[in-house]
């Protein structure tokens, strides 16, 4: 708890602060944080009641990747670099919605760690949709109506916009996988150049699931190959986590209330079934499933 | 060394001999030129210890630098018009974060309709983000402005983003004999920039916090007290400058025939048109002076009530305007003269380029000065207006 957390505002069970906890632990804190607004940063920069234990920068909304492209070049130009690594800790929103300045770090290359703490919707405000909410969850501004049941789109596909950029390092990790995340940040820290790590995190509010269920639900979410938990090095599939026996997607969706109305409403079969073939695309793509002899 | 140089670069190598660290921006007509040059040089391995990013927006610029001016580096940009808007939110931000940011802007209309020509819509459109505004007259003021923008911006008693604003084309893109400063004689007006607190681990600082209601308000009070304070360090700076180059440009005014009753009271470019229209007309007999306004933020209200203390008229010559309202600097000025009995005219004329040719400025203010003109939009064609 030395880098995060001394009266940081987090919900109980929020996969959220778990994720951040184990990124600054990984890097032993020697790192310069650039967050995004958001969650992370309303529960932890209050004036007078700042929780870090690092250098950390909370600029706006939309430009968290310039922000940390500019800590890193500066660090650089002052002979500085040694003092630690620069990471973004930056919301699925500001990640894949609003953060237009992502593709220009990725395009330079500047040496950034950047970590998508994806809760799959804008959370602090509410729960509202973004790039990363998954098909058919119900949000405030897609909610489960009589002309639309939740969100008609898919998850935007960000683990492949990064490796497209040709970032030399870019993975998935989840809050319940704390040494998976461990892992992965220290791996990140040792290449150079613009890294991705999306990390899904539980959210109890916006989810609808007790703080008891977040480890069953993340856990849940990677046993049914909706979050592929994967490694990519200069675009090669290193690693994946393989699943020992895949549970269908009904499992993890019934367990949260973002998802209630695919269980009520008639219609809301259809959109299980699509989500389980997107399980099953997942599953296939990456080679998820552990092959029986 | 007196050069024949372009505007544009007249800025780059005042900018080289401040020795930023970072540079950024993104290119937009007419400051384009400003940052290829500031490139070349990058390129050229002129510039020590410095980056020069080329960013993927003005946006992405600006934001940047913020997290470069919070570790700790000197930092520089450039822009005009729909860069300068593009760039608004992220530069509210660094004024509240008290970033030290030099940025040039070089003036330029705003769409719609799409113009890359001259005025100062661009740069009032920013006016209450909390960022210093210098205005030039020409390209050896703008030269010399690089320099005393650092020094305000990066004094403890300031910390707040500097931004010296010229004429896009009129003054950017035209030739003129600049005295090019030498290294040495910036070095010794100008140290290193030591941040007052920066991003380390050595001693880790959150920068950027969150204000709730109890609190907001004293971050707000603290940046208008910079700015007061700004007035009175911008005095020391200006004067400072002159006694070490040898060129006073005057302090947040430049008052000339400061005791006439007629003043004809303006900013940027047209100034040095002005100077001759008002020669011209104090041939004619007519008692008029002028008032150069070189600070329009923090606004130099004392200033001006003082040297317009005994003025019976006014005109005042806007190159932009509040739409729904009249001439920014005019709403600026009747603000400053509160309870004056002196007769304000506000005329609003070279709007995204329009010429201001010098027979037409000089009958405009003869006719305001014998009381034939009134307040308004100047030189504008006869017009059917469309209203569908």
């Amino acid at each position: 708890m030395r880098y995060f957390g001394r009266g940081h505002g987090a919900c109980p069970g929020c996969g959220l602060a778990i994720a951040v906890r184990n990124v600054l632990d990984a890097l032993e804190g020697k790192c310069f944080v650039a967050n995004s607004t958001g969650c992370l940063e309303i529960i932890s920069s209050q004036y007078g009641k700042n929780a870090w234990g690092v250098p950390y920068i909370h600029s706006l909304f939309d430009n968290t990747a310039a922000v940390a492209s500019g800590i890193s070049e500066a660090l650089k130009i002052l002979g500085r670099e040694g003092e630690g690594k620069v990471v973004v800790l930056a919301g699925d929103g500001a990640t894949a919605d609003i953060g237009l300045t992502l593709h220009g770090m990725f395009d330079r290359n500047h040496d950034v760690i950047y970590i998508c703490l994806d809760n799959e919707a804008y959370q602090n405000t509410g729960h509202q949709q973004s790039g990363l909410t998954p098909l058919g969850e119900a949000t405030t501004t897609t909610p489960a109506g009589r002309v639309q049941l939740g969100k008609t789109g898919r998850k935007k596909d960000m683990v492949a916009i990064a490796i497209a950029h040709g970032s030399p390092y870019v993975a998935t990790s989840s809050a319940v996988l704390p040494a998976d995340i461990r892992r992965k940040v220290k791996k990140a820290a040792s290449i150079e150049g613009a890294k991705y790590i999306q990390i899904h995190c539980p959210c109890v509010t916006g989810w609808g699931i007790e703080g008891k269920d977040v480890v069953r639900v993340g856990n849940l979410a990677i046993e049914t190959a909706l979050y592929p938990i994967v490694e990519f090095e200069n675009g090669n599939l290193v690693t994946v986590r393989k699943i020992k026996e895949r549970k269908p997607v009904e499992e993890y969706l019934k367990l949260q209330r973002r998802f209630r109305h695919l269980f009520v409403d008639p219609r809301g079969k259809e959109i299980i079934a699509e989500i389980q073939r997107i399980a099953d695309r997942n599953a296939e793509k990456y080679g998820l499933d552990l092959k029986k002899d | 060394m007196m050069r024949v140089v372009r505007g544009f670069y007249s800025v780059a190598h005042s900018v080289k001999l401040c020795r930023p660290n970072v540079i950024c921006a993104y290119p937009i007509t007419p400051q384009t030129e400003i940052v290829e040059n500031l490139a070349e040089m990058y390129a050229n391995g002129e510039l020590e210890k410095c980056r020069y990013i080329t960013a993927e927006s003005e946006f992405a610029a600006a934001s940047i630098l913020v997290g470069a001016s919070a570790t700790g580096a000197r930092t520089f940009t450039a822009t005009c018009s729909q860069g300068l808007i593009l760039m608004s939110e992220v530069l509210f931000n660094a004024a509240g974060m008290r970033l030290p940011i030099v940025i040039v802007n070089t003036n330029r209309a705003v769409s719609a309709p799409l113009s890359i020509w001259n005025d100062l819509q661009d740069s009032m459109a920013l006016r209450d983000a909390g960022i210093i505004q210098i205005y030039v007259e020409n390209n050896q003021e703008a030269h010399d402005a690089i320099p005393q923008a650092y020094r305000i911006a990066e004094d403890r008693r300031v910390l707040l983003p500097t931004m010296v604003c010229m004429d896009g084309y009129k003054l950017t893109h035209a030739y003129e004999p600049i005295d090019l400063l030498d290294q040495s004689l910036v070095d010794s007006f100008l140290p290193p920039y030591q941040p007052a607190a920066y991003l380390t681990t050595k001693k880790p600082l959150a920068f950027g916090c969150y204000a709730p209601p109890h609190i907001y308000m004293e971050f707000r009070v603290a940046m208008q007290n910079a700015m007061e304070r700004a007035k009175a360090v911008m005095n020391e700076v200006f004067r400072e400058w002159a006694e070490v180059s040898g060129r006073d440009w005057g302090q947040h005014l430049e008052v000339v025939y400061p005791d006439s009753r007629v003043f004809v009271v303006s900013m940027g470019s047209i100034v040095g048109l002005l100077r001759k229209v008002v020669e011209e007309l104090r041939k004619k007999g007519y008692d008029v002076g002028l008032i150069k306004i070189r600070t329009f933020r923090p606004f130099p209200v004392e200033d001006l009530k003082r040297s317009l203390s005994n003025a019976e008229k006014i005109i005042v010559i806007d190159r932009s305007l509040s739409l729904g309202h009249e001439g920014n600097l005019s709403i600026e000025l009747k603000s400053a003269l509160y309870g004056s009995s002196a007769n304000i005219i506000s005329m609003i004329l070279g709007l995204g380029g329009r010429d201001i040719p010098k027979e037409f400025l000089e009958k405009l203010l003869e006719d305001a000065i014998l009381g034939k003109e009134s307040s308004g939009f100047k030189g504008v064609k006869d017009f059917e207006e469309v209203i569908p």
